[in-house]
């Protein structure tokens, strides 16, 4: 039997690790999500099979209602959620797995508490630590993301020493816990001041950088349940767990380079704070803003030879992928060129925004990454932006002082006329003006990206 | 440390160079279903789960294991049904996506 499950174990382990060299290319993605899932689906079969003989009557119902209740909240809310709402769902999933570690850690160190063999516990009490982290961590990332709180960065004064005496004061206890005193109340200490940091970790951090944290909480959750399989002695939590842990902080590295951005700044910089000193770059302050009107807009379209689409994020929240894709194909009728420039981190996460426009059906061959398509804008008649700021923001390129200075940026600011579809003159996700939006050669469309779209629609068929 | 935790942190050792080396070629459009999909993946905290719940017996193990046997099925059902729906949009539009894909 020990032999089966080890094996069982091994086999589940190699599909899930088949299952993310799967996920690592636009072919075959699919097929290594449902490896993944079918290497889950033997090693938890076979372990409720290893365990038959051992439940309590109590044990079986809280296994097979938990795992009812929770098998129909995963598949609906996975299944109902918007595909705008996508990086906050893989927050939650993420931390509730985070939760589960953390109460595994949690139940084999009460076993533990009090006995002589605590010392035993260094897995338990770090897959308690790490699990609450990224249990807290994630929720706090989903507010953000889900706008149930603002998703510009909270700070006070000395913020990042409360984090390091935290941080400390977690250390100092665990060890207390594991040499001196293995009582129940500093267990519960320790649970608490994880929970506590998980939050204060992710909200001095801003919105735009959620997909990054989310990432890191990812692999965090991955070495959490690694932990809990040394605590169980468990081969196939090891080999799972660590599997995420360690890819999980490469795709963040990843993530993190194609936003430009450098890890420590992610996680310690504050982004996203609105600039106190605008001043330094030209053109911003005090120049005004010319706004055209659909009809103007439409006629410039109609008559272009060439239009750069730029998608961004308001583009997704308006649900006007559609309206777009419209617009697109009766410019196309007319004999215009119309090409779709996708930023990396376009939307709310690294290829969400690819997601999103094949959702419409927007032709792929028109879909074009940024270093494809950004000497083109110099040719362009039009760069079209939908809802997008910081990727086209020229600060990035320009002013060495910005917090987005080094991000890569679609070259829009290039094109001969630039239109801007905006809600409203706020600034971006990450808190920053935008200088282009002063360009002479820019017209602002203010209103829902949708039904700005809509009335584009009707004044190229107009004109 | 006996020779049983050696083995294991065998495993892990391993397991961390595998894990970095087998997605170190991932396009950028393939990050956020990657992410999502590696997070269903560490939902095999299930299997932990069912470990602890299976033989609860005081009123605290059954909460515990309870919650931790929900909150592991949410992960790893609701990571691949989304990783699923996420990919389901790349199959659509298969054969220009290849060719476009290819630099």
């Amino acid at each position: 039997m020990i032999i089966a499950t080890e094996l069982i174990y091994l086999l589940a382990s190699v599909l899930f690790i088949l299952g993310l060299q799967f996920l690592s290319s636009p072919r075959s993605a699919r097929h290594g999500n449902w490896i993944a899932a079918v290497g889950m689906v033997l090693a938890v079969a076979w372990t409720v099979v290893v365990l038959r003989s051992s439940f309590t009557p109590a044990g079986i119902i809280i296994c097979v209602t938990g795992v009812l209740i929770g098998g129909v909240v995963g598949v609906v809310s996975a299944r109902t959620v918007k595909m705008t709402a996508m990086p906050q769902m893989v927050a939650i999933f993420n931390g509730v797995g985070g939760g589960a570690a953390a109460l595994v850690g949690l139940s084999e160190l009460l076993k533990l508490a009090g006995s002589p063999e605590f010392q035993s516990g260094i897995p338990d009490v770090f897959a308690v630590i790490i699990g609450c982290i990224s249990f807290a961590g994630s929720i706090i990332a989903f507010l953000k993301l889900q706008e149930l709180m603002t998703g510009t960065p909270i700070t006070y004064p000395g913020h990042r020493v409360v984090n390091g005496m935290l941080v400390l004061l977690i250390l100092a206890l665990a060890v207390v816990l594991l040499v001196v005193n293995g009582s129940v109340v500093v267990i519960i200490f320790l649970l608490a001041l994880a929970l506590i940091l998980g939050i204060t970790f992710v909200l001095p951090i801003g919105g735009a950088d959620m997909p990054v944290v989310i990432s890191l909480l990812n692999a965090c959750t991955g070495l959490a349940v690694a932990a809990s399989g040394f605590a169980l002695d468990n081969f196939a939590l090891i080999v799972a767990g660590t599997l995420v842990g360690a890819s999980g902080t490469l795709l963040t590295r990843k993530m993190s380079d194609a936003m430009g951005r450098s890890i420590t700044s992610v996680l310690f910089g504050a982004f996203g704070q609105v600039q106190v000193s605008a001043g330094g770059g030209p053109g911003v302050g005090g120049h005004t803003v010319r706004s055209g009107s659909a009809e103007d807009i439409g006629t410039l379209l109609a008559y272009s030879r060439s239009v750069i689409i730029v998608p961004g994020y308001g583009l997704a929240v308006a649900q006007g992928q559609h309206a777009l894709r419209e617009l697109a194909d009766l410019l196309e009728r007319r004999g215009v060129e119309v090409k779709y420039a996708i930023h990396p981190v376009a939307g709310r996460m690294p290829g969400h925004m690819n997601v999103l426009l094949a959702e419409a059906n927007v032709p792929y061959e028109q879909l074009k990454e940024m270093d494809e398509i950004n000497d083109e804008f110099k040719q362009a008649d039009v760069a079209l932006v939908v809802g997008a700021n910081d990727v086209i923001n020229p600060a990035a390129r320009n002013s060495p002082g910005s917090d987005i200075y080094g991000m890569p940026i679609l070259n829009a600011d290039q094109a001969r006329n630039v239109v801007i579809l905006k809600r409203s003159m706020r600034p971006g996700f990450a808190g920053i003006d935008n200088e282009l939006f002063y360009d002479h050669r820019t017209i602002m469309l203010f209103g829902d990206a949708k039904e700005s779209l809509t009335k584009l629609v009707a004044a190229v068929k107009a004109s | 440390m006996n020779e049983q935790t050696v083995i294991l942190f065998t495993y892990f050792v391993l397991a961390a160079f595998i894990g970095f080396e087998v997605i170190s070629n991932v396009p950028t459009i393939l990050h956020t279903p990657l992410m999502s999909g590696s997070n269903a993946i560490h939902g095999i905290i299930l299997v932990g789960s069912l470990l602890i719940a299976a033989n609860a017996q005081t009123p605290l193990e059954i909460v515990l294991g309870f919650l931790a046997v929900l909150l592991a099925t949410i992960n790893v059902v609701g990571g691949f049904v989304v990783t699923d729906r996420m990919l389901e949009m790349f199959k659509t539009r298969q054969p220009g996506g290849e060719k476009g894909k290819e630099k």
